[in-house]
């Protein structure tokens, strides 16, 4: 690697030019939250705890909830549906892998813009079953989520024998339930965790199907929000970019120690 | 029928390393049973994903009272939409471009850098969050530095004597989208063509050495062809994505529909915009058609590319 790397000038004029103009929009909105009159204040977020202000972000904390609720049903639907299929798939139709993954990987071809027009009639209907609160869309963001969670969950079960270790679980007497959560589900949780934060993530910064399916969730909460109150929106906005960092280093953290297992 | 010779095969192999007898598991019942074990997933998949692409490709085929008609379609080649999907075109391919050359020079940039370091960790984590989370929030930062009340805005207005509005306000517009777009596609090249780069194998250097090359002529000779592909590969994706995406520009342009994901917001929430009924399944038909090739081609490229790779 060290004869393909570029010289030392040519590495620091691209990173230093590049993280300049990556920082400076980030930095920018920063001190927009601290604007106060012609200083600089944290006025703007101390009002965030000021009990008088309280119902200019209360949309925030009930979309915050509402996406919080979304994240949690869509890990579920992400650990205990996507995950048993990916297992079963890998271990009894090999031959269906790679239709598997085409289906997976689909989403990312099919904008969610156009998801939205064909949900917007089946939401409806959904409505009338099952009512027109927010977590609803949880079905919709298991579909979101698949490429996502599909990589982060085949990369674990490539790096695991499964095969090897359901024959000898089941040879020593376990039922296919203790195969999956008690030998199968351990060796995958590096996956399953990267998979449930991956899916976190994506639910927390999701806008186009809640806002014109008519849901208050974080994003469309901060877009009402930004209209009354600019401030507020931006430091919010700041605080989750911050919080899906945090959780993509921990992500990247798991597949280092994943694919070192690997190696050994 | 298949599944069925390879059940019968691996209970062969499996009988033949077990003797003890109970060992294989009534394939013929399992089998059933795992087909049953695919049923879940398979009604989701095709509840919440075939059926809404398919109305929303489907619901452009009928007028109001869901008589089947092909004169929606003519709605493609009214001026107005055609502009519209020209504009996006436009914004896609200037975005994919920008943020190609730049994403390919900040993956060289970090070439040298071990994978799992500080520096390539922080970047892969910054790449993901802007590439795949920013949306809206890219709106919002983008107007409180440059909006009209910016902090960069203002700080050039009192500092430097200019004012970028001059002209008047253009980030509202579609020339305010560019910015913004470039900030997510960058990031997005760096995860794509990142694996490519660190692809190329040192020995590919040493051989061009030997054979009296330069660190210019590898480049050139070696390097890019091999690149190439996943370069062009990463042009694509970079299109198909800003083509498709709809959180950044709705949180920056409130009024008008500029590219196609506004148009079809636009359709969906006023009954009939143009006079024309079920627009919105006609523009999703013409987005998901134009994204729909791109990623073909994208797939194809990448399949070349992926033979440097293993």
């Amino acid at each position: 690697m060290k004869l393909l790397a570029p010289g030392r000038t040519a590495k620091w004029v691209i990173g230093s030019l590049v993280l300049l103009g990556f920082a400076l929009p980030l930095v920018s909105t920063f001190l927009y939250t601290l604007r106060d009159g012609d200083g600089l204040s944290g006025v703007h977020w101390a009002a965030l705890f000021d009990a008088d202000q309280a119902a200019i972000f209360g949309p925030i904390w009930t979309g915050l909830g509402n996406s919080l609720v979304l994240a949690a049903l869509t890990v579920t639907i992400v650990v205990l549906l996507l995950a048993p299929t990916m297992i079963l798939v890998n271990l009894r139709f090999p031959s269906l892998k790679s239709a598997f993954e085409f289906l997976a990987l689909l989403p990312i071809s099919i904008p969610a813009i156009v998801l939205v027009v064909g949900l917007t009639p089946i939401y409806r209907q959904i409505g009338r079953a099952l009512g027109t609160g927010a977590w609803t869309l949880a079905f919709a963001y298991g579909i979101t989520v698949l490429p996502f969670a599909f990589r982060a969950i085949q990369a674990s079960i490539d790096s695991v024998d499964i095969k090897t270790l359901t024959e000898a679980a089941r040879s020593l007497g376990s039922g296919w339930p203790s195969v999956l959560f008690r030998v199968l589900a351990p060796n995958l949780r590096a996956g399953l965790l990267a998979a449930s934060l991956i899916s976190v993530a994506v639910v927390l910064g999701e806008f186009t199907i809640a806002s014109l399916l008519n849901r208050l969730v974080l994003q469309t909460a901060l877009v009402a929000v930004n209209r009354i109150d600019a401030y507020a929106a931006s430091i919010f906005t700041l605080m989750a970019l911050a919080f899906a960092f945090v959780m993509l280093i921990i992500i990247g953290r798991l597949g280092r120690a994943g694919s070192g297992r690997r190696q050994q | 029928m298949n599944s069925k010779t390879i059940e019968g095969a691996s209970r062969m192999r499996r009988s033949s390393r077990s003797e003890g007898p109970g060992q294989s598991p009534a394939p013929r019942g399992a089998s059933r049973l795992g087909w049953l074990g695919l049923l879940p997933f398979a009604s989701y998949i095709a509840i919440f994903l075939a059926l809404p692409t398919i109305l929303a490709v489907s619901s452009g085929l009928f007028d109001g009272d869901g008589v089947f008609t092909l004169d929606n379609f003519m709605v493609l080649v009214n001026p107005v939409i055609l502009r519209t999907f020209l504009d996006s075109a436009w914004l896609s391919l200037l975005t994919a471009a920008i943020g190609a050359v730049t994403g390919a020079l900040v993956c060289y940039a970090m070439l040298g850098l071990r994978e799992g370091g500080p520096i390539r960790s922080a970047v892969d984590a910054a790449s993901g969050v802007l590439a795949q989370f920013g949306g809206v929030m890219l709106a919002f930062a983008f107007i409180a530095t440059i909006g009209q009340q910016g902090v960069v805005t203002l700080f050039l207005k009192d500092h430097a004597g200019v004012n970028i509005f001059e002209n008047g306000v253009w980030l509202y517009e579609l020339p305010g989208l560019i910015l913004p777009y470039v900030f997510f596609q960058v990031p997005l090249m760096v995860i794509t063509f990142m694996p490519a780069l660190t692809a190329l194998r040192p020995q590919w250097v040493e051989a061009n050495l030997a054979l009296g090359g330069d660190r210019m002529s590898f480049w050139t000779r070696v390097g890019m062809p091999i690149l190439a592909p996943s370069f062009f590969a990463g042009v694509l994706l970079l299109f198909a994505n800003a083509f498709s995406s709809y959180a950044t520009a709705a949180a920056l342009v409130s009024q008008g529909s500029q590219i196609v994901p506004l148009q079809i917001r636009a359709a969906l929430t006023s009954e009939t915009v143009l006079g024309r009924e079920n627009l919105a399944g006609v523009l999703a038909f013409g987005m998901i058609l134009v994204v729909g090739i791109v990623m073909a081609a994208y797939s194809l490229i990448q399949r070349r590319a992926a033979r440097w790779q293993s």
